[in-house]
């Protein structure tokens, strides 16, 4: 689980986060959604640690990112997996060495356990027999699968993904999503997922918090979204007539449900 | 201000780089692949500057000693200490913060704007430590080499545009190249070539690391290192022959 609590962040006279308080839950998929400027990035960001926050804190199941010393810290990150926007692999390495990097730098592993390992996770991303190519020769779809396949080889017990979407066709986008939610069920991790895509919302959305102007402007689930009554979360989420028209059918499609049910 | 922002940004950096590594074996390897990177991938350019600065500093001295008083042994000895004091330690260090320095700041450019130096820190490495010190650790060790070698290259160079272009036989050259010679030249160069070799390596590792923007940011910070690192290193050449010579 992780806490954040009163979590404030400005740069220069702009603020950016105004008293942020999040509790993001084991098992599920932590949604931080928002337009673009709302905070979501700098709040991924303080969690993480790459940002200090001004005032606040951060708590990794009652460890708390910034009260740890400088070794604390180190071995707290190794507990953490992130899926960065552009996926960050490795220039100059295969995607094999890409995985194995973590592996090398932190474990005692022999090289047959590491082989063994970095196979496991690339067949766990669907990702077999890619361990030779250079990130420069494969798709931005698989890019991610690595980005994943990185994250996930030391076992963490939280990962973030930074819009794990973004720059993906829809059916792409569906895959990436389906094995973010899985690998969360599956390793029983605290998953924070950073986006704007509302596929995703809908699709791996067990816990959504709305940023709005730097602070959390509503929480809930997936299911309870599309019936929320705030009007800027209303007003993010059906931007467009194509899904202000879709909440509506659904909408209609669910009072006659209700209707028939009471009939019956 | 904003000078003594980024002076106090760059000590920091230096500060930054003395940590305990993670797994010492990895930061030997990174190491040693920037050993081969700045002392073998410049080694052509090396090679090839230091034949061609001996060989027109021998015709051009050659040009200027006219008089029939100054034996043409001078020749030698004038290459040679040109080459030691002055031409391989600071011609090929401004070469190299060509060559090494654009590739490291841009390399370290690349890895900023890709969030690839985010991904290293959130797996908890000290990225100064893992990605900067290793650099310069390299060019600490590898450039001095070069200049050695290009000093000998240069004299080797010169005596060959000597012989060839009849200015002075090889044997007379080579009594010039003997006499007068002072061990402490070589520490004088030395002393340079590492002085510049921490200026080669630091300055665009400084200038790379903290890239904020785009790749035209990149392009811009790699270009602003070299400059930086050019005035720097003349600057430290005046310097050194004040103090030490």
């Amino acid at each position: 689980m992780i806490e954040v609590k009163s979590l404030k962040k400005s740069f220069g006279d702009k603020v950016i986060l105004n008293d942020v308080n999040l509790v993001m839950e084991t098992g599920k998929s932590n949604l931080i959604i928002g337009s673009s400027g709302s905070g979501k990035t700098v709040l991924l960001k303080c969690i993480i640690g790459l940002f200090t926050p001004d005032s606040g804190k951060v708590v990794f199941d009652g460890k708390s990112m910034i009260d740890v010393g400088v070794e604390e810290k180190k071995e707290l990150r190794q507990q953490i997996g992130m899926l960065f926007q552009g996926s960050a692999l490795f220039d100059s390495m295969t995607v094999e060495k890409n995985i194995k990097f973590p592996l090398d730098m932190f474990t005692n592993l022999t090289a047959g356990e590491k082989k063994k390992k970095v196979n496991e996770v690339l067949a766990r991303v669907n990702m077999e027999g890619a361990n030779k190519k250079l990130p420069s020769e494969i798709s931005g779809g698989m890019k991610k699968r690595v980005g994943i396949a990185r994250a996930i080889v030391l076992n963490p017990r939280y990962l973030f993904c930074d819009e794990p979407n973004s720059g993906l066709d829809p059916q792409t986008s569906l895959v990436i999503d389906r094995l973010i939610r899985d690998i969360t069920t599956e390793y029983n991790i605290t998953t924070v997922v950073v986006t704007h895509d509302m596929n995703s919302v809908m699709e791996i959305g067990d816990h959504i918090f709305y940023m709005y102007q730097g602070h959390k402007q509503w929480e809930g689930s997936n299911k309870e979204i599309i019936h929320s009554k705030d009007e800027r979360l209303n007003e993010f989420i059906f931007a467009s007539d194509f899904l202000q028209d879709a909440k509506q059918m659904r909408m209609m499609q669910e009072d006659q449900n209700k209707k028939q049910q009471i009939n019956a | 201000m904003k000078f003594f922002t980024k002076f106090g940004q760059y000590l920091l950096m230096l500060k930054g780089m003395f940590s305990r590594p993670e797994n010492p074996k990895m930061y030997w390897k990174e190491f040693m692949h920037q050993c081969v990177e700045i002392g073998i991938g410049s080694l052509p350019i090396v090679v090839i500057i230091s034949l061609f600065l001996g060989a027109v500093t021998t015709v051009q001295t050659a040009y200027q000693l006219v008089s029939p008083l100054v034996p043409a042994s001078t020749i030698g000895q004038i290459v040679r200490d040109s080459m030691i004091l002055e031409l391989s330690p600071t011609v090929v260090s401004i070469v190299l913060a060509g060559v090494v320095g654009s590739k490291i700041a841009s390399e370290l450019g690349n890895m900023r704007i890709s969030e690839q130096i985010d991904a290293l820190e959130i797996m908890g490495i000290n990225t100064k430590t893992y990605l900067v010190l290793p650099k310069i650790m390299g060019a600490l060790l590898m450039i001095p080499c070069l200049i050695t070698l290009s000093a000998f290259l240069g004299i080797w160079g010169g005596r060959t545009a000597a012989d060839m272009s009849n200015i002075v036989a090889s044997d007379i050259f080579d009594i010039g190249l003997r006499s007068n010679f002072s061990p402490k030249n070589v520490w004088f160069a030395l002393t340079k070539a590492y002085t510049f070799a921490f200026i080669v390596s630091s300055i665009p590792a400084y200038f790379g690391y903290f890239v904020s923007g785009g790749s035209l940011e990149i392009g811009r910070s790699s270009t602003t290192s070299v400059v930086v690192s050019c005035i720097l290193i003349l600057v430290a050449d005046y310097a050194l022959a004040a103090l030490l010579l």
